[in-house]
């Protein structure tokens, strides 16, 4: 490649980099797309969860073409203990459309397809290609050489969309190198299992799909969240555990999942379903104080890269695709003022200000920390809940007045009054 | 389901002349990293690293490339990188 000029680099074709180019090439600029794997999807993992509003936002009625798995309209949190569980629900009311929340998708495809979106709106998508630093000219941004040979790609402005380890961003001075208590190290299997099946385990119909996220044991009592969400003809089944914890706890990541998998109250969903993959990703978990410049003079930070994920509400890909449009929106005005500063680049930063995505990671800046300082969140109270319904569920001849102060003896033995309201009203005021 | 079954299921395509991962330096894991347990031979997913004797051994073609050992290694002795565009894993799923 000889110096090739484009508006805008993306490096990364993931859900921010697609998004931001496919609205960048629809507004006339000349984008091109630099992926590592050898179409985009080939080397991207999440949960599972697409948001509507935030995809049709961009592509309207995407799921009428795009390869999406399940509806999400069953949603559960189960507080597993050493071999109980507790569970809340909801079964949700869909829209006046008909049209559900969010589904299940698989990246491997649902990228390729947004690749196919991006293309199709002109952008310039390459495959197989890293991007190994950026190229600086008088303290700007001004491209980024990649392994390529002769692979100096020039652009007025760089997205970086290249996920969590974004190269670019790093280079660039944007991103520090993350700490351990930011990173959340999650694994993911695709397990196979019929249709019929799935539905009638999860009580679901064909049309239907559900998604259960579990505490507690189900991360070996260790600040993490573990999730089962149903495919068309598979079940992602995942966990992921900060980083820090799992090195405190020395486990492997695979053995913590399939510890869950052999829980009481997991092993018959899963059970007699095979193995289709396997995979590993890390998660930037470090909330509101983990960000830090989503911009400089030629250059963007958008989506995982920049660590915009909202873990207590499992919520990133929507957080993605609006940060990858609200970066194309700043370059698309930047390049009608002809300025690509950083003051004139800010702007991307004031958007992400006054939208969800960082009114949210503020409302629960404080949070994470403080539940990784007190264990008792992962540990001993998913035990108590659990001991407290079965005390509570169980009929026998004890008076239920008996009970009722076993329950709290028992629960007192496991923390007291004092470090339970503290607990409480901390977690609280952080979270309200 | 151990690790190495689950490694079959995912697609690779290896590269036989150049490690995207190198031990920076094995003196820091044989005489200091002993006591923290070496840690990237528990918490890598693909279990790319093991203890032999007197040093790391890295099965670089097993790895799935989520870049935990770069912010894990206590002593920032792993220099990870991406595989070279084209190498690496394809996921058919995600």
């Amino acid at each position: 490649m000889a110096e090739r000029k484009f508006d805008c680099i993306v490096t990364g074709g993931g859900l921010a980099g697609l998004t931001a180019a496919t609205v960048m090439a629809r507004a006339g600029l000349k984008v091109v797309v630099l992926e590592r794997g050898s179409f985009p999807g080939a080397k991207n993992v999440m949960g599972g969860v697409l948001y509507r509003h935030h995809t049709e936002s961009v592509f309207p009625e995407f799921w009428k073409q795009a390869p999406v798995e399940r509806p999400v309209v069953k949603q559960s949190l189960w507080i597993l203990g050493k071999n109980g569980a507790v569970s809340v629900g909801a079964l949700n009311q869909p829209a006046a459309d008909g049209q559900p929340n969010a589904w299940t998708v698989l990246r491997a495809r649902f990228d390729k397809w947004l690749g196919k979106q991006a293309s199709d709106a002109g952008a310039l998508i390459v495959h197989e290609t890293v991007v190994t630093d950026v190229i600086k000219r008088d303290g700007k941004v001004v491209g980024v050489r990649t392994d390529r040979e002769e692979g100096d790609l020039y652009a007025d402005v760089v997205i970086c969309a290249d996920g969590v380890s974004s190269v670019p961003a790093r280079k660039a001075g944007l991103r520090p190198d993350w700490r351990q208590d930011e990173l959340a190290v999650a694994v993911k299997e695709i397990i196979a299992l019929p249709r019929e099946k799935i539905e009638d385990r999860f009580a679901i119909g064909p049309e239907g799909g559900a998604t259960i996220e579990l505490v507690g044991e189900a991360t070996v009592n260790r600040m993490g969240i573990a999730f089962i969400y149903t495919n068309k003809e598979s079940i992602s089944v995942g966990s992921g555990v900060l980083m820090s914890e799992l090195i405190a706890a020395k486990m492997n990541p695979n053995d913590v999942l399939e510890k869950m998998k052999d829980h009481p109250a997991v092993r018959p969903l899963v059970a007699g379903g095979a193995s289709r993959e396997y995979m590993a990703h890390l998660i930037p978990e470090g909330g509101y104080h983990s960000i830090h410049s989503v911009y400089g003079a030629g250059i963007l930070v958008a989506g995982d890269a920049a660590g915009l994920v909202n873990s207590f509400h499992r919520e990133g890909s929507n957080l993605a695709m609006m940060s990858g449009k609200m970066a194309a929106e700043a370059v698309i005005d930047a390049v009608k003022r002809g300025d690509f500063s950083s003051r004139s680049l800010s702007s991307y930063r004031a958007r992400l200000e006054e939208s969800f995505i960082i009114k949210d990671l503020k409302k629960y800046a404080n949070l994470g920390h403080y539940m990784v300082k007190r264990p008792y969140f992962f540990g001993i109270y998913p035990e108590m809940v659990n001991m407290a319904a079965t005390e509570f569920l169980g009929v026998d001849e004890i008076p239920k007045r008996t009970k009722h102060i076993s329950i709290l003896k028992k629960a007192l033995k496991m923390r007291s009054i004092f470090g339970m309201v503290k607990d409480a009203l901390g977690a609280a005021w952080r979270a309200l | 389901m151990n690790i190495e079954d689950k490694l079959f299921t995912v697609g690779y395509k290896p590269d036989e002349h150049k490690s995207h991962l190198k031990i920076i330096d094995p003196a820091i894991c044989l005489d200091k990293c002993g006591e923290k347990g070496r840690p990237c031979t528990f918490f890598c997913p693909a279990r790319v690293y093991t203890w032999e004797e007197n040093h790391i051994t890295v099965a670089y073609n097993n790895c799935l490339e989520c870049l935990t050992c770069r912010t894990g290694c206590p002593y920032k002795n792993i220099d990870c990188q991406y595989p070279r565009g084209s190498f690496g894993i394809t996921y058919k799923f995600g």
